[in-house]
């Protein structure tokens, strides 16, 4: 069987960097869509769906990204599976806000 | 949906904390707005999805609001409490072993019915605990809040397992060499919290004093209660 990314216990690594970074509002949010998400009562999905998805990411993104940037494409994975939201919405939607952002600067 | 003036007020009415709240402001957890790291995409997705939800009225602004709140609001600091009535409190600790959760909603008055499992692990002077997650990240965030950035990296959840005393020195750490380590592995299911070594010299002491030796990496583990 294929080892996961994910499944790093054990593997040689380096030094623990222990500075810690501020949470940002973004972290923040999408920690608690995730908790709201996955909350026993909504049963939008579980916990364990949700790792599943941050395990099936790509290993540049899953080694590549920070933390909350690993989830929030969890999170639209399973949106997405789950149908809360269609692929070509959220698609058009990025790009509008992306548009107003442009528009604005 | 995707009108683009209806876009445009969502984008304005949910960025800016659009009601009653209390300023973040002495708050050390207070969110930063220091985004240059991340990739656009990510913040762009974030929205789009937060936006998305709350029009499909899966949740509200307000319901990510009260949520990091919640979250906020659980700091290592709550654990230190129930540390330090484990140590005075015999008959608190021995029910914080035997069945964690309602020992704990009973006793500090908190909500644990949707969280999981949790085990509480004590320290001896023979066994020393320390918790991980090797697959993720799955910390007692209930009792200690988020946790630490050292806890998630690859380089902690890959090392700890396999060398945990060279692990524990690099967090300044040492432990009598005849002392036993057991690393545990939490899951999504299980979480795990550390009681540790009530320190010598603080006889007599009360909880309140006592919590303050009671540091969050004592209670992961990679790190003693402070001495007196």
């Amino acid at each position: 069987m294929t080892k996961g990314v994910h499944d790093i216990g054990g593997d040689p690594a380096g030094p623990i960097e222990r500075a810690e970074h501020a949470r940002t509002l973004f972290d923040q949010r999408v920690d608690a869509m995730l908790r709201l998400l996955a909350h026993p009562q909504k049963g939008y999905f579980t916990v364990d769906a949700m790792r599943r998805s941050i395990e099936s990411l790509d290993p540049r993104d899953y080694h590549g990204l920070a933390y909350y940037e690993r989830w929030v494409r969890a999170v639209r994975q399973l949106a997405i599976e789950r149908g809360l939201v269609g692929a070509a919405a959220l698609e058009q939607r990025m790009a509008a806000i992306a548009a107003a952002r442009e528009g604005r600067s | 949906m995707s009108d683009h003036q209806h876009d445009h007020a969502h984008a304005h009415a949910h960025d800016h904390g659009d009601h009653a709240h209390p300023p973040h402001g002495e708050d050390a957890h207070a969110p930063v707005d220091d985004l240059d790291s991340y990739d656009p995409e990510s913040l762009l997705m974030e929205q789009a999805l937060r936006e998305l939800l709350i029009e499909q009225g899966v949740f509200t602004a307000e319901d990510i609001q009260r949520q990091i709140d919640l979250t906020e609001s659980r700091t290592p600091a709550l654990g230190a409490q129930v540390v330090a009535r484990a140590w005075v409190d015999p008959a608190f600790r021995a029910a914080l072993l035997a069945d964690a959760r309602p020992a704990l909603e009973s006793a500090f008055g908190l909500d644990l019915a949707n969280t999981p499992e949790l085990t509480v692990l004590e320290n001896t002077a023979d066994l020393h605990h320390v918790v991980c997650c090797t697959l993720c990240s799955c910390y007692p965030r209930n009792i200690l809040g988020i946790p630490p950035a050292w806890y998630k990296s690859r380089e902690y959840r890959s090392r700890v397992v396999i060398e945990p005393r060279a692990v524990l020195r690099e967090f300044g750490t040492e432990l009598p060499a005849g002392r036993e380590i057991t690393v545990v592995d939490s899951t999504a299911d299980m979480r795990y919290l550390v009681i540790p070594l009530r320190p010598a010299g603080t006889e007599g002491w009360d909880e309140e004093r006592l919590a303050a030796l009671v540091t969050r990496d004592s209670m992961v583990g990679v790190a003693q209660a402070l001495a007196p």
